[in-house]
């Protein structure tokens, strides 16, 4: 076992005794493992899928299926942008290209240093303030490609 | 907790909140209701603070339920269908008739020897249509609303178990949840014999991880059992086995915050607002290219011009209306014509498009029918579940066509493909989401076929928006030689003095459009044809 899965093993434990019996356990535990965590590799799958009793495959089936679950590592502040259809249509587009371009990576994906990583997300229901970028719980509307540089320096 | 315990609480704290009154953020897409409007899911958002359970006692809250446990779940049942009620989550069927089959069903069968709950009630807050954002609106600004509706929905239903599922994009709704469950209890709200009547009723939170398809009321239901959300075939339908088997009901967030409503003011103020087959008022979320965006909530039968130019205060910049999205995802592109179409459930169906969960996004000239098909079908081929064939692999190839199509690589065949597709889908699918995931292409070839053929026949894109398939061109009639342009240009390649007609050096244009935007005088037009470096789109 990594010294990686050690680090929030009691937590983790606790977790999955709390869980256990109540139905429909594994999308709970997985949300609060992620969040210990950051991302869900391999082995913190296999590790709750033998705390829960239930098959691997189930639970590598459920990561992979739901969005919001990631087995890579994400850096520091997630960068959201929206590209819901008002988003869209109101060029949300140029600003991923812009951030894309800011950061060096596209998306889906996160900067070598660990700071950002950059998502596409659907709807965020921030419509009224389209085009919006959501910084880990903050949101930024109606912003414009030459204010990317600024708003992401905000984020150390 | 008793009804003249409910009473003290109420006028506590209707004095307190008269003297402590409660702020509304400037930038809310909440704004104070517009001339137009009435209020009957939103009433309180911006009203009360969310976070305090008297605030909504306050304004009447949690009455409506004892009124409802003093009748039998079938009067309670009998009531949800006179007001006429339909469900608000997209597909208007009565909610009064699901509680109805979850109730025969729970009848039919012996009560469980294990312990477990006889039934579920969930609230469906898997609010993923991009351009929807009400149920967001309802959670974060009065969750006690849902509840309550939830309750109601429990009792004359027979469930004693429910759950919210909401999407996890919306942490404030789920924090202002975990606030008001555990105030409901604290006063005997939700819990153990309710009001002294008998009635059990819990509520508990499910988080979504992100995945469209579980709006869709059988996959939500494998969601919160743990699995990939994938819709299950029907019948049975969730009302005879839903969740863990067990009778369930599952209504839209808004459809539930409507119910304390029409218990408190009576079946009949419900149904004498609204059409013959569309009862009430329904929240509209407006956006894209309209001066006044936001939410807002208006009876149903009013039009779509009523909604635009009148609330909505008209399109952006000056630019012509060229359609109106509604119903999200799974709806279609409605033109001009339709403007005065009153808006109900019926009528928009019949114009090819549905009500959906009610997001309305407005299109100008600038928005290319083709790219939009594209967009849409972009989003429903990354959320089909992947279990039925013609969604999974049909919106794979339709989402290549359009694709090609915007690349200037459409062919005659390539539209034929696509009626052929759209048939298919639309007609074999498992779901509402495969059925529907058709609907923005269907609607789009029928009301604006020219756009498809230009693009296809004249590698042109009209509205100027796919890359590779048209330049700009400084009218010499129009230009007066103001300069925005040339000094907008990021590659200084507009050329032209002062007050003398501009000209862009197109071999060297890269078509980004921002001299388009910046010309103040209409003087620069779309023109057919690519430049050597005006880019193509990204694949994606």
């Amino acid at each position: 076992m990594s010294m990686d899965l050690l680090a929030h093993l009691q937590e983790l434990d606790n977790l999955i005794t709390r869980e256990k019996p109540k139905g429909g356990a594994l999308i709970p535990v997985l949300h609060q493992a992620q969040e210990l965590y950051g991302y869900l590799p391999k082995e913190l799958q296999d590790y709750i899928a033998d705390g829960l009793g239930i098959p691997q495959s189930n639970v590598y089936g459920v990561v992979t299926f739901y969005a919001f679950f990631t087995t890579k590592p994400r850096g520091r502040h997630r960068v959201g942008l929206c590209l819901g259809t008002a988003c869209y249509v109101r060029g949300n587009t140029k600003n991923l290209e812009r951030l894309s371009r800011e950061l060096g990576v596209n998306a889906g994906e996160s900067t070598p240093d660990l700071r950002y990583s950059l998502e596409v997300c659907r709807c965020i229901g921030l419509c009224s303030k389209a085009p919006a970028i959501m910084i880990d719980k903050s949101v930024h509307s109606k912003v414009q490609p030459d204010q990317v540089a600024e708003i992401l320096s905000r984020y150390e | 907790m008793t009804l003249k315990e409910l009473e003290r609480i109420r006028a506590k704290a209707q004095k307190e909140l008269a003297v402590r009154g409660v702020e509304i953020s400037p930038d809310s897409e909440l704004k104070p209701p517009r001339p137009g409007e009435v209020r009957v899911v939103l009433r309180n958002c911006g009203q009360i603070d969310p976070e305090r359970i008297e605030d909504y006692i306050a304004k009447d809250g949690y009455f409506a339920l004892y009124k409802v446990l003093n009748m039998t779940p079938e009067q309670v049942i009998e009531e949800a269908k006179r007001s006429g009620l339909r469900g608000r989550g997209g597909a208007g069927f009565p909610p009064g008739q699901k509680w109805f089959f979850a109730r025969q069903a729970v009848a039919s069968r012996p009560a469980p020897a294990d312990g477990t709950p006889p039934a579920y009630l969930i609230c469906n807050g898997d609010e993923g249509d991009p351009g929807a954002f009400m149920d967001r609106a309802v959670l974060e600004g009065d969750p006690n609303s849902v509840l309550e509706g939830m309750a109601i929905a429990a009792y004359a239903m027979g469930a004693t178990q429910g759950y919210i599922y909401v999407r996890a994009e919306y942490p404030v709704a789920v924090e202002h949840l975990q606030t008001a469950i555990p105030q409901a209890r604290r006063l005997g709200l939700l819990g153990k014999n309710i009001f002294g009547k008998g009635f059990d009723f819990d509520v508990d939170i499910r988080i979504g991880a992100g995945a469209f398809v579980c709006g869709e009321e059988t996959a939500l239901i494998d969601s919160i059992e743990g699995r990939r959300g994938e819709p299950r075939p029907r019948p049975p339908f969730p009302a005879v086995s839903g969740l863990w088997g067990k009778p369930t009901s599952v209504n839209n967030v808004e459809t539930l915050a409507n119910i304390p409503q029409i218990f408190l003011n009576g079946a009949d103020w419900f149904a004498g607002m609204g059409t013959e087959k569309s009862k009430g008022t329904k929240t509209f979320a407006i956006a894209g290219k309209v001066k006044n965006a936001g939410l807002i909530e208006v009876p149903m039968g009013i039009t779509m011009r009523e909604i635009i130019y009148d609330i909505g205060e008209g399109i952006l910049n000056k630019k012509k209306f060229k359609a109106a999205q509604t119903g999200g995802p799974l709806g279609g592109c409605l033109p001009a014509k339709y403007l005065d179409t009153p808006i109900d459930f019926e009528s928009l169906a019949a114009a090819g498009s549905l009500m959906g969960s009610g997001g309305l996004i407005v299109l100008d000239e600038n928005d290319c029918m083709v790219d939009v098909a594209r967009f849409f079908m972009d989003f429903t081929q990354d959320e089909s579940c992947g279990k039925c064939p013609p969604c999974c692999l049909g919106t794979k190839r339709l989402l290549e066509i359009l694709t090609r199509m915007t690349q200037a690589e459409g062919t005659a065949e390539d539209l034929q493909t696509i009626e052929y597709l759209t048939e298919n889908i639309s007609t074999t699918s498992l779901c509402a989401l495969g059925q529907g995931s058709v609907n923005p292409v269907v609607t789009t070839m029928r009301h604006f076929r020219d756009e498809y053929e230009s693009h296809v026949y004249k590698k042109f894109c009209p509205s100027g928006v796919c890359k590779g398939m048209f330049h700009y061109e400084i009218l010499a009639d129009v230009c007066n030689g103001c300069g925005v342009c040339r000094k907008k240009c990021p590659d200084k390649v507009i050329k032209g003095d002062k007050k003398v007609v501009h000209e862009i050096d197109l071999p060297n244009c890269i078509v980004c459009g921002d001299c388009y935007k910046a010309c103040k005088f209409d003087a620069i037009a779309i023109r057919p044809g690519p430049t050597p470096k005006s880019r193509l789109p990204e694949r994606r």
